[in-house]
């Protein structure tokens, strides 16, 4: 038995730290925050060189054609930074096009995707939480080549010159360099560190594309639950730091038992599944007849201990915690992002229940 | 990642259940010569006592974790007995063997491992329970003997243990932790009075325990006069922590969506209903959470790596896990929940047998360390804040 992690995907782990502890501080991280755009092009950059941007691009194609558990092990460290941009869009639309992709499709834009010179996002959501392949109804032109309707919270769309788009019937279609025929429309974000807006088509051109819509949602589950983690995993860490800081009436706050019961239950919710979403990577990889159910659980339970995680280390630091220049809320709103992103927590415990045959849909 | 146990322990794995299948039927459940033989037998193959030396009774098996867990999970398969349940074998045998004289343990060790003498613990007193270092119990060396005056508490099946160990101050005037012996006491004496405590659940599984005058012969110490504390540290470090205790939990999960078949609400099968189902597949989380947690810990131990602080965590999750399987499961019995589970002959028990889980998952956040306690060695070993004075049980 050998549940834990390769030398070589610790040493990922370690280099992709090592180079957001470098690049990313918190000053730096709020400055992405509050931007215009929420992009940092030269963590980008930096991001491609180590191979992050191509993780799952294959080899042949400029990638580092490695598998789901090395790209969720990144997400974690990614998540851990908060790290801000359109990097889970990318990841995702990279693997959708190295999966379904026609040898053309994967010439043209897989090498552009894992040097990152292009960029690529993925269209799934069309308001209401409809994110889930069954539900979407986009229309494709009766000859098949163009797009026509609304698809609600894209990633970074403005930026993208390729984009993964569901359509009615549960499939996917590429949509490339979209141009004046797609119009975004801006809207506020609650996590600047991955902005969203929607978009709409107007008989936009687009290709068929052969990949497995409910692989993709799954990657989707499994990359969202991995940044959860090392969110929430963070969450902890700064507010046990805190208390190692914090003084009052005289002592470390972190002496009180209150505060040391508060932290220790946060723990416990937090620190266990680890193995969780490792799991759900594996089997998104090596077993298929569980993928769909594990990255439902994966998703959904660590989704909610990331959002618990936010608030409890928030209330944790006090006053501070509910600064804005502090920069303690970012990890909060990524916590919900990951949580209502790809669908809520209860969505997909229905899901699970579903696929485990307690009950008819 | 490779969640098997590779090619050497599959063929283990085939030996054991060839083995159960020609030496056990789960018809020998109720026979108490049929358990003893077979056990004889299991430790003669190597899969009982694998830690415990020959010429005690053991089998004396190298270490090997994963050997142990294809053991345990095969012998729970065929529904086989381990190792006879209760702390002698769990915490006095290993305590023994690293402290305890020659011919202590060629005393002591060989009928408690065939089952022949029970043991109480004689740890907790009506005052000592989380601050057990707080022990009042005293013993004073008279004429060659102790003698044993004072009062322990929540000591199970005290009534049919021939003897137990026990926590006593022999040393007043010595500092708290420096001032308690670990005796050895024979509980069948005329100074030595057992009063069953009925519990929470109507049954009576603990007792006081009240010394008078009780005697026991001056070399029935396990280490040196005053060093009972950390003798009795070694014997918790042998307690089983919650690595593999997944398990049983997923059964009893399993157990749960059956009872949800099975109930109905608003005239439909409950497991019909999205609110059960959401708060089954919420347990459910957690419960794969702590499956993988500990093949993760499992296999870095393998490895002598350090698994870090999760290993502080593991009974707080299985209790917490256990108060949420309690909480929908008297969801589900409803009515039934009325009922106090009656093992009267001629009665059958119905759904109100999940209350014994509703109470015995409350008693697992207080025995073995209250949540609370846990909390703090979490807090403190595990996430590395303050340390209070005394209040980490340690």
């Amino acid at each position: 038995m050998k549940f834990e992690l390769s030398e070589q995907q610790l040493a990922l782990q370690d280099t992709v730290d090592r180079l957001l502890q470098e690049r990313l501080d918190r000053q730096r991280l709020l400055q992405v925050f509050d931007s215009d755009d929420g992009h940092d092009a030269e963590l980008w950059q930096a991001l491609a060189e180590m191979g992050v941007l191509g993780i799952l691009a294959p080899e042949e194609h400029g990638g580092i054609g490695l598998g789901m558990l090395d790209a969720a092990v990144v997400a974690e460290v990614l998540g851990r930074h908060a790290a801000p941009g359109p990097i889970l869009g990318h990841t995702l639309a990279t693997l959708a096009i190295a999966e379904g992709g026609s040898g053309e499709q994967r010439e043209r834009w897989l090498p552009a995707l894992a040097a990152g010179t292009a960029v690529a996002t993925v269209a799934l959501d069309e308001a209401d939480g409809r994110w889930q392949p069954d539900e979407w109804q986009l229309g494709v032109s009766s000859s098949g080549d163009a797009l026509s309707g609304r698809k609600t919270n894209v990633l970074y769309p403005a930026m993208a010159d390729v984009m993964v788009v569901g359509v009615a019937g549960g499939a996917l279609v590429l949509v490339e360099n979209p141009g004046e025929t797609m119009t975004v429309r801006q809207v506020p974000c609650l996590d600047g560190t991955r902005r969203v807006a929607h978009v709409d088509f107007d008989a936009t051109p687009c290709q068929p594309l052969a990949t497995s819509a409910e692989r993709l949602r799954d990657a989707a589950l499994v990359l969202l639950a991995a940044d959860a983690f090392g969110g929430a995993r963070r969450c902890l860490d700064l507010a046990v730091a805190y208390a190692l800081e914090r003084e009052q009436f005289g002592r470390l706050i972190g002496s009180f038992q209150g505060l040391k019961h508060q932290l220790a239950n946060l723990a416990v919710e937090v620190e266990p599944a680890r193995g969780l979403y490792w799991y759900a990577a594996h089997a998104f990889d090596a077993v298929p007849e569980e993928a769909p159910r594990m990255a439902a659980i994966a998703k959904a339970h660590i989704c909610d201990r990331f959002v618990h995680a936010g608030r409890e280390a928030t209330q944790a630091h006090g006053g501070i915690g509910y600064t804005w220049e502090y920069g303690l809320h970012i990890w909060l709103k990524r916590a919900v992002f990951d949580k209502v992103f790809m669908g809520v927590p209860s969505l997909h415990r229905r899901r699970s229940a579903v696929m485990a045959g307690w009950a008819a849909a | 990642m490779d969640l098997s146990y590779g090619v050497e322990y599959e063929a283990f794995r085939a030996e054991v259940r060839a083995f159960l299948e020609e030496s056990w039927s789960p018809g020998d459940r109720r026979d108490p010569e049929r358990i003893r033989a077979f056990r004889g037998q299991a430790t003669e193959r190597g899969y009982l006592f694998r830690n415990i030396p020959r010429r005690f009774g053991g089998s004396e098996q190298p270490l090997d974790v994963l050997k142990g867990q294809v053991i345990t999970e095969e012998f729970r398969r065929a529904r086989a007995p381990m190792e006879p349940p209760g702390i002698g074998v769990s915490m006095l045998v290993p305590t023994l063997l690293e402290r305890g004289e020659p011919w202590q343990q060629e005393m002591f060790i060989p009928p408690t491992l065939s089952g022949d003498v029970d043991w109480a613990q004689g740890y907790s007193e009506p005052g000592s329970g989380s601050d057990l270092a707080s022990v009042r119990t005293r013993g004073e060396l008279v004429d060659g003997e102790w003698v044993i005056n004072g009062q322990k508490i929540w000591t199970s099946n005290a009534q049919n243990c021939k003897y137990m160990f026990a926590l006593v101050r022999t040393e007043p005037d010595a500092p708290k932790h420096e001032g308690i012996s670990y005796l050895l006491l024979d509980l069948k004496q005329p100074g030595v009075t057992i009063r069953p405590l009925k519990m929470i659940t109507g049954q009576s599984g603990f007792n006081e325990v009240f010394f008078d005058d009780a005697r026991t012969p001056a070399d029935w110490i396990v280490g040196k006069r005053g060093e009972g504390w950390q003798v009795s540290r070694t014997t918790l470090k042998h307690e089983r922590t919650g690595i593999g205790g997944a398990e049983n939990y997923l059964d009893q999960f399993d157990k749960l969506v059956t009872l949800a078949g099975s109930c109905r609400r608003n005239g439909r099968p409950a497991i019909e209903d999205p609110v059960i189902q959401d708060r089954l597949a919420e347990i459910e989380g957690y419960l794969h959470a702590h499956k993988y947690s500990t093949y993760r810990q499992l296999s870095m131990n393998l490895g002598a790596k350090d698994p870090g602080p999760v290993s502080f965590m593991n009974k707080l999750v299985v209790t917490d896990i256990g108060h949420r399987i309690a909480a929908v499961a008297q969801e589900l019995i409803g009515d039934d929940s009325l009922l106090l589970p009656s093992y009267e002959p001629g009665h059958k028990v119905g759904n109100e047998r999940w209350m014994n889980q509703f109470f015995g998952s409350l008693g697992v956040s207080i025995a073995g360390g209250t949540s609370n306690i846990q909390r703090n060695i979490i807090a403190e070993r595990g996430l590395g804040l303050p340390r209070d004075s005394q209040g980490d049980g340690k």
